[in-house]
């Protein structure tokens, strides 16, 4: 395999300035979200922990493997979306592994509005669900949750892709043997309680687990009755009477301890079936990265020397290396496992469309797992590129990457503007999973650019209309809209919304999707049919 | 020579003599009771015989059952090792009367040192030095003053009616002696009403050395050499070697003649150990002689390369001594440690259980273990609970020296607590490895050895730590060459986290204070190295860097800068960390999970089908036992019994016998005790 030589100089002014503000933008994403792993803060910690609850990132340590990594999503979920403050969405999701398999694991916080189901909860739990459909895992539910949070029920309760999804999902997953395990550590009210009682297997704690259609206030309002949420739904009428959970637990670690052996029994086996390599390290350390990505994003760069500080000994093989180069592609190895590259090297082009589409058939034909690197403005715009076709081009490579079957992995490590977004497997791609940097953008268009085109159009309905506008007048009608694109298009805005699956540190590239393609190995690599090609 | 011989004992010695046995082509019988039916010595001899019951005092010690199996299987001889039937001369007796040989003295050796007062008398007629004193009838104050003065200060008072220490008084001066006879004797008559005492010389610093010395039965005598095995616990030895430290030629000579006298005076055939107290100045005093040998016999066979056991078949069977006084050599030192189930910081109460895991130390010309059980097997309450003989042979004692800590940190015991950690703090320690050792040893290093000072566990509680986060990786990477996906970044064990810090959270235990210790996994470049937090009652106390690799049960480490190694012991959650001054253990805490018995305990009583009452065993208000049966019920022709989930007490029984009682029915009701 050809190795790519970094032509980086780390001692240059330009790559220090760069790390440094690569490196300060790593620093205010952790600094954000060591707040937001605090959950519902101090006091409500404090009351949880007091009943003998083990916090819910506790409680994920405690069901992992000793030492097992966690992959974990949207951890930006519901930042700054909602009136009040609802860190990580109050729930955690994520992959890490269970008795040497990995498992999606869905984790309420109570600590968080009790747990309550904001319409970004119920979005990040379905994604969760998603994400272990998409990829076969088996799925643990730690419950403790007030059900839907009722001011916000039209948007947490009637639609397609809203609470009942998540019993839709269990009940799908379930009968495509993906299991589905449940831990009643807290309350599981309302439609809370289908999540144990659609689970294959439930487990639920003593004096600490309930589980009921209505609670008791309910209950007395409708009928009269009074009774204590133990007498109504614990553990021991789980257990014992209604057989709506199968193990009882004394507390929390046990509980936990019992899903551990739960999924010890699912016998299950890794149907991997591509042909790996050693392991080699890159040549050059991830974390050069910082100093790579210029401080000014109108700077071009070389993305090779990215793909050297992520790929198994900084090989690659290129493909098509001397056409359509506003395209790398190219076959290189990740932890061992073989991957073909889409990476930006600038605006797309007709040929570098054609030869993205040529490539992405290729790699579905050998069922070899796609990373995209998006890093991209858009595709070339003007007279020439139009009338060259550059749209039925574009299209293409929208095809193939739509209808490729193989594992595809998306990492924004720049700008995702327009067109460029889909031809570059964005969200609607259906990638496995979708990670962002820090210092990536996204938006239907650059902030500037749509700037420009609405003065452009405002001042020409004002030059029709004979009114004057002036230079200073112009710039002040596009400084909210550049402001307003800045915002929206920054990762914190778009992984707040799960756009993504969350932002990650350039440096840890490398192992996010060591991590994502092994899981994304439980299930078989399917066969690909692709769309027509416009030619 | 015999061609069949039967052993009267059990565990390692049994082991011991049939090995023996073996090699000289003669046939072995075991004798068994009921605990020992599948013990090793049955199965290692040629035929076994049983006995009877486990308790010794219905099997091993009833001398007309080993005789009658001697004469069903034909033995011609019977060897009764050491304890049990080895020093009872109505055994050896009856041995005689059918005809059968006793691998050990004639009777009448056996009677005389029977009594230590008679035995002190014939080895003062015989001139061996005995510890001066005077036991006279006088009383008067100045014979027994002059009795002291003459055999010099301190001397120690005793009421000869005394025991427990009482009428027991030391006297370092002539000045003090008259005041001290005094109160020796108020406190003797009202503790005794008799004080009538005796004066010994008090030897401070006294070593016990033994001679192990051979009589055959045609005037031959020789003497192995000494052991020492002065370090001692309630009388009862811990660590024996050979030859003596300290000791001169002309000293050893001189103490081999006195024992071999000893043993001429009674007449004295096979072998036999005389034991001497050994005072500073190089004086001797003869204390006992056992006519028999000794448990600690493989030091003496390990410095002069013979095997004493066939020593005493040969003379048992008329055959001369194997060899002459100037054709034994001394080569080496020796050491052994007796491996006990026992529990040394808990006063030395012997520990019984299975031996769940059993792994020795490699067998060589340097390391040597004399054993009775097997892994699998059990230590029961009927036997001594030795475990093992560990023995090691070197140059010199501290190689030799070496040699026993290391073999002490590679053994591997699980299901029952052992005192190996104590033997290797013993052995380690610096007054032992100086020679500064008597009897006393013990209880004045007792702080030292059983680590009571207040240590610093700078270095030791960071090995833990690391070696269970290296072994971690170890296993994981192991387990990951089996799967379908080896390559996997999920077989790592760095507890990876996605924008936040790579955290292993630990809490390990040491003399019952519980450290929280956070272990985090660093890159530097391509090398891994720890962060190490240890907190306690949430205080940091210590933080260190550091990086390490393991090998099998060796971890070496590098802590700040200083690169050492340990050998860890890690046996199911208790880690044992083997350094240079001593052993430090650990626990490693898991997480509570409840108390899973009480599963059932808040459980209502219910008839689990529809059936008859058959019969209530219990009435209202009557305190129950857990697992005591409350009632029992007929039902598809089958009797259940319910039983009591936890002790309790029975409120009301809500059926009688003969009832018809449905399915799901409450039969009572009952209360738990609060605690259970």
């Amino acid at each position: 395999m050809a190795k790519i030589i970094s032509k980086i100089n780390t001692r240059s002014q330009d790559f220090i300035d760069n790390a440094a503000h690569m490196q300060s933008q790593v620093d205010d994403l952790r600094a954000k979200l060591s707040d937001v792993k605090q959950g519902g803060g101090d006091r409500s910690r404090k009351r949880h922990t007091d009943r003998g609850k083990l916090l819910p990132r506790d409680r994920v340590n405690a069901l992992l493997d000793n030492g097992s990594a966690f992959l974990e999503f949207s951890q930006l979920a519901a930042y700054k979306v909602y009136e009040d403050n609802v860190p990580c969405a109050g729930i955690i999701t994520g992959i890490g592994r269970v008795g040497g398999q990995e498992c999606v694991i869905v984790a309420n916080d109570a600590t968080v509005k009790g747990g309550t189901y904001y319409p970004l909860t119920v979005k990040k739990h379905i994604r969760a669900q998603t994400i272990a459909q998409e990829n076969n895992l088996p799925c643990i539910y730690l419950v403790d949750s007030g059900g839907a949070n009722l001011p916000n029920q039209d948007d947490v309760f009637p639609d397609k892709e809203h609470f009942g999804r998540i019993f839709f999902n269990q009940a799908n997953m379930s009968a495509q043997s993906i299991p589905q395990i449940a831990v009643v550590m807290g309350s599981c009210t309302a439609g809370g309680a289908y999540v144990p009682a659609m689970a294959d297997e439930s487990i639920i704690v003593k004096e600490q687990g309930t589980i009921f259609l209505a609670g008791p206030p309910l209950v007395k309002a409708a009928t009269g009755e009074v009774v204590s949420a133990e007498d109504l739904g614990g553990a021991d009428v789980h257990c014992r009477t209604s057989g709506v959970t199968d193990h009882y637990a004394q507390n929390d670690h046990h509980a936990l301890e019992i899903a551990r052996s739960a999924v010890s029994n699912l016998n299950r086996e890794k149907p991997v079936s591509i042909k790996f390599e050693a392991i080699s390290e890159p040549e050059y350390d991830g974390s050069e990265i910082y100093g790579i990505i210029p401080k000014d994003t109108r700077q071009p760069y070389d993305v090779r020397e990215v793909i050297a500080r992520i790929v198994d000994g900084s090989n690659f093989d290129e493909f098509k290396a001397l056409y359509g180069n506003t395209l790398v592609c190219g076959f290189a190895h990740i932890y061992g496992y073989p991957v073909g590259i889409v990476a930006n090297n600038g605006v797309l082009f007709g040929e570098s469309a054609e030869k993205g589409a040529h490539f992405i058939q290729l790699c579905a034909q050998r069922k070899i797992p796609l990373v995209f690197l998006q890093n991209i403005t858009g595709f070339m715009v003007g007279k020439q590129y139009e009338s060259g076709g550059i749209a039925k081009h574009g299209a293409k490579m929208v095809t193939a990457v739509a209808t490729a079957q193989v594992p595809k992995f998306t990492i924004l490590i720049g700008g995702s503007f327009g067109a460029g977004n889909y031809g570059m497997c964005g969200r609607a791609y259906d990638p496995r999973f979708l990670f962002m940097w820090p210092n990536s953008r996204i938006s239907v268009m650059g902030g500037e650019q749509a700037a420009g085109v609405m003065a452009q159009v405002t001042r020409d309905k004002k030059e029709k209309l004979g009114e004057s506008w002036s230079e200073e007048e112009e710039l002040q009608f596009k400084k909210p809209i550049m402001e307003n694109y800045e915002h929206q298009g920054h990762p914190y805005y778009a992984s707040a919304r799960l756009w993504d699956d969350g932002i990650i540190d350039p440096a840890d590239t490398r192992h996010v999707l060591g991590l994502a393609i092994s899981a994304s190995l439980n299930k078989p690599i399917e066969d690909t049919k692709f769309g027509i090609f416009r030619m | 020579m015999f061609s069949k011989i039967l052993i009267a004992n059990r565990g390692e010695i049994a082991c011991r003599i049939i090995k023996t046995a073996k090699e000289m082509g003669v046939l072995t019988v075991a004798v068994y009771s009921d605990a020992d039916q599948d013990a090793l010595h049955v199965h290692m001899a040629d035929e076994a015989v049983y006995l009877g019951p486990s308790p010794s005092r219905e099997s091993y010690l009833v001398a007309d059952k080993v005789i009658e199996a001697a004469k069903m299987t034909g033995a011609q001889a019977i060897h009764p090792g050491y304890g049990f039937l080895s020093e009872n001369a109505d055994f050896c007796r009856a041995c005689a009367q059918e005809n059968i040989t006793f691998i050990g003295p004639p009777v009448a050796a056996i009677e005389a040192m029977g009594s230590k007062s008679a035995a002190k008398s014939i080895m003062e007629n015989a001139n061996v030095p005995l510890v001066p004193g005077y036991h006279g009838d006088d009383q008067s104050a100045d014979v027994i003053k002059a009795a002291a003065d003459e055999m010099g200060y301190p001397v120690l008072l005793k009421a000869t009616a005394g025991g427990g220490g009482k009428g027991m008084r030391q006297v370092w001066s002539e000045a003090e002696f008259n005041e001290g006879l005094a109160a020796a004797k108020r406190e003797a008559m009202s503790s005794f009403g008799d004080d009538t005492m005796l004066v010994e010389k008090y030897l401070t610093q006294p070593r016990h050395v033994e001679i192990q010395v051979f009589c055959d039965n045609h005037q031959n005598a020789v003497y192995l050499f000494e052991r020492d095995c002065s370090v001692q616990r309630r009388h009862q030895k811990v660590i024996e070697e050979a030859p003596a430290f300290k000791m001169s030629e002309s000293l050893r000579a001189q103490m081999g003649e006195a024992a071999i006298k000893s043993a001429q005076a009674i007449g004295y055939q096979g072998a036999g150990t005389v034991e001497f107290l050994l005072d500073v100045d190089g004086s001797f005093y003869f204390m006992e002689m056992n006519t028999r040998l000794q448990v600690e016999h493989p030091v003496t066979e390990m410095i002069s390369g013979q095997d004493l056991v066939e020593w005493q078949l040969r003379v048992a069977a008329n055959e001369p001594l194997p060899k002459k006084q100037a054709e034994l050599v001394l080569n080496g030192h020796a050491f052994e440690a007796r491996i006990y189930a026992e529990d040394a910081n808990n006063d030395f109460l012997p520990a019984t259980g299975k031996l769940a895991l059993l792994k020795t130390p490699i067998e060589s010309k340097h390391v040597r273990i004399d054993t009775g059980v097997r892994q699998g097997d059990e230590v029961s309450v009927f036997y001594d609970p030795m475990i093992a003989k560990l023995i090691v042979w070197d140059e010199n004692r501290d190689k030799a020296l070496q040699r026993l800590a290391k073999a002490l940190s590679e053994y591997r015991i699980n299901g029952v607590t052992t005192n190996i950690d104590f033997l290797y703090n013993l052995a380690t320690s610096k007054p032992f490895l100086d020679e500064d050792i008597d009897t006393g040893f013990i209880e004045k290093n007792n702080d030292l050895i059983f680590h009571k000072d207040s240590q610093s566990l700078a270095n030791e509680l960071p090995i833990a730590a690391l070696y269970l986060v290296l072994s971690l990786q170890k296993k994981s990477s192991e387990a990951a060459n089996l799967t379908t996906d080896p390559n996997s970044p999920w077989h790592l064990t760095n507890a990876w986290r996605l924008n936040e810090a790579h955290l292993h959270q630990l809490t390990l235990a040491h003399n019952e204070i519980e450290y929280d210790v956070s272990v985090e996994q660093k890159r530097q470049g391509t090398d891994s190295y720890y962060l190490i937090n240890i907190s306690n009652d949430n205080k940091v106390i210590q933080s260190v860097d550091c990086q390490g690799e393991i090998y099998n049960d060796l971890i070496t480490v590098n802590i700040n800068g200083h690169r050492s190694q340990a050998t860890v012991s890690h046996v199911e959650n208790n880690l044992s960390i083997y350094r240079e001054n001593g052993v430090f253990s650990f626990s490693h805490i898991l997480p509570d999970c409840g108390n899973l018995d009480s599963q059932d305990a808040n459980g209502g009583l219910t008839a689990p089908m529809n059936g008859t009452m058959v019969s209530i065993l219990v009435a209202s208000g009557e305190q129950v036992e857990k697992d005591q049966a409350l009632v029992i019920m007929e039902a598809m022709k089958m009797e259940h019994t319910i039983k009591a989930p936890s002790a309790g007490t029975v409120d009301e029984v809500f059926f009688n016998a003969g009832d018809m009682v449905d399915g799901g029915a409450e039969l009572l009701a009952f209360t738990p005790t609060e605690d259970s």
